[in-house]
């Protein structure tokens, strides 16, 4: 019996995106869509969160605090990159300070799509991230997994 | 008389019974905010997963604290429901607080430390309080023992009742509900992260979880003592009781420490002191 998949806690953070996807993730919480309703409650806290939901894309300003919010969750753990500017970089691709998508800092097991993305697709993201979850979750407790110091992200 | 059977059977029951309470506040929490809520294991679901996950510490003194915080709430609420003395009752609930706070100093984070703060602020703020009702009915059963209190057929809220207003009051402060929700709190306030526990993670969050849910039995069966004469009003009064503090809880956005502190003190001043002051005039003196 596993309760991971039943009570997943996220800590969501804005990486330079512009709002719209953030509305986005915050319309989940919402009486319309209740994401409570899995369990899924939002932390604040890397220290308490399981899944990590990244906005927008990746620039000098922010690469260390994404770097660093991941670090400090603790395992099993996965990325939700929120949006086509966390997936790749979307309509800032071009510019002269941004770097690209989260994945270029971090292994991001769940790529939504849109912009802004829908919270239904929100929704659907961290739900099929959760099966994710559990897979590390198995690999996290078999020995041959103990010997590895950073579990790699699955892509 | 003592009986140690009623002890073991709340270390056994009451983290069933407390997690149920704990997923009935959050349904009614969520229907009251026009939302569906969690399913009504919830509680039990993020323990369960807290346990499966790895836990980091900034240092290993805060497994330590941690199982001391769950230990001595453990103790309190087992000496409480075996007919112990309310007094030493009182000491291990305190206690075992001050391992909470100890937990949340050893991390050297800066919102560990506003919330362990805070959570002195609110053990200062409620502990006159929970030591007037226990004087209080020592006034009117003439025994500390919560042996003798539960089986005394007095309507004990009748001769307190300024007593039991305040310790609805303090209530709000001991099940972190909204107004008094300094220190951590349950929602998705996160000016100081969240305060005391941001430091704790995985095995050491979920053991910190369970022993609210011991708090919650014991609280709720404090509350059982003012009504002891009655079975069934004691049972609706609970009941009535924990429904206020959710719809205080819903209604209400959290003030400063300064107002909890100040209304807490001036509330277990006017009502628990005058309360004990007329009740001493009325029945000439302590009789004991």
């Amino acid at each position: 019996m596993t309760y991971l998949k039943r009570s997943p806690w996220i800590i969501h953070y804005d990486a330079s995106s512009c709002n719209g996807c953030d509305i986005e993730v915050l319309a989940c919480l919402t009486p319309m869509y209740d994401v409570e309703r899995f369990g899924i409650v939002n932390t604040g806290n890397p220290k308490h969160a399981d899944i990590f939901v990244v906005t927008g894309s990746i620039n000098e300003q922010n690469r260390e605090v994404v770097k660093n919010i991941y670090e400090q969750m603790p395992d099993p753990k996965v990325v939700v990159a929120v949006g086509i500017c966390a997936a790749s970089g979307g309509v800032f691709r071009e510019c002269y300070n941004v770097s690209g998508g989260i994945d270029k800092i971090i292994p991001v097991d769940v790529y939504v799509p849109g912009c802004a993305a829908r919270p239904e697709s929100i929704i659907d993201g961290i739900v099929k991230s959760l099966s994710i979850l559990e897979e590390k979750r198995t690999k996290m407790n078999s020995p041959a997994a103990k010997k590895d110091t950073q579990s790699g992200g699955i892509q | 008389m003592m009986s140690p059977v009623y002890g073991l059977i709340y270390i056994l029951l009451a983290p069933i019974a407390g997690g149920l309470v704990a997923g009935i506040d959050r349904k009614i929490t969520a229907r009251m905010q026009g939302r569906v809520g969690p399913p009504l294991l919830q509680p039990f679901y993020d323990v369960g997963k807290l346990f499966e996950k790895e836990n980091l510490v900034v240092t290993r003194s805060q497994d330590l604290y941690a199982l001391c915080y769950l230990v001595f709430m453990l103790v309190a609420g087992a000496l409480f429901f075996a007919g112990g003395d309310l007094l030493l009752v009182i000491f291990a609930f305190t206690l075992s607080h001050i391992f909470l706070v100890l937990g949340a100093y050893a991390s050297s984070s800066p919102y560990s430390f506003i919330g362990a703060e805070r959570e002195l602020i609110q053990i200062i703020a409620y502990e006159p309080m929970i030591i007037l009702s226990a004087v209080g009915m020592y006034m009117v059963t003439a025994s500390f023992f919560v042996s003798d209190i539960v089986v005394s057929s007095i309507p004990i809220v009748l001769y307190l009742p300024g007593v039991f207003i305040g310790f609805l009051m303090v209530l709000t402060i001991k099940l972190r509900k909204s107004p008094f929700d300094l220190s951590t709190s349950h929602h998705a306030h996160q000016e100081i992260v969240k305060g005391v526990t941001t430091e704790f993670t995985g095995p050491n969050l979920g053991k910190i979880e369970i022993a609210h849910w011991y708090e919650y039995v014991f609280l709720l069966g404090f509350i059982f003592l003012f009504f002891a004469f009655s079975l069934p009003i004691a049972l609706l009064a609970i009941v009535v009781a924990y429904f206020l503090e959710i719809l205080i809880d819903n209604t209400f956005s959290r003030v400063k420490w300064q107002f909890t502190l100040k209304s807490a003190w001036i509330i277990a001043g006017m009502l628990g002191l005058i309360n004990l002051a007329v009740l001493y005039y009325l029945s000439g003196g302590l009789q004991a």
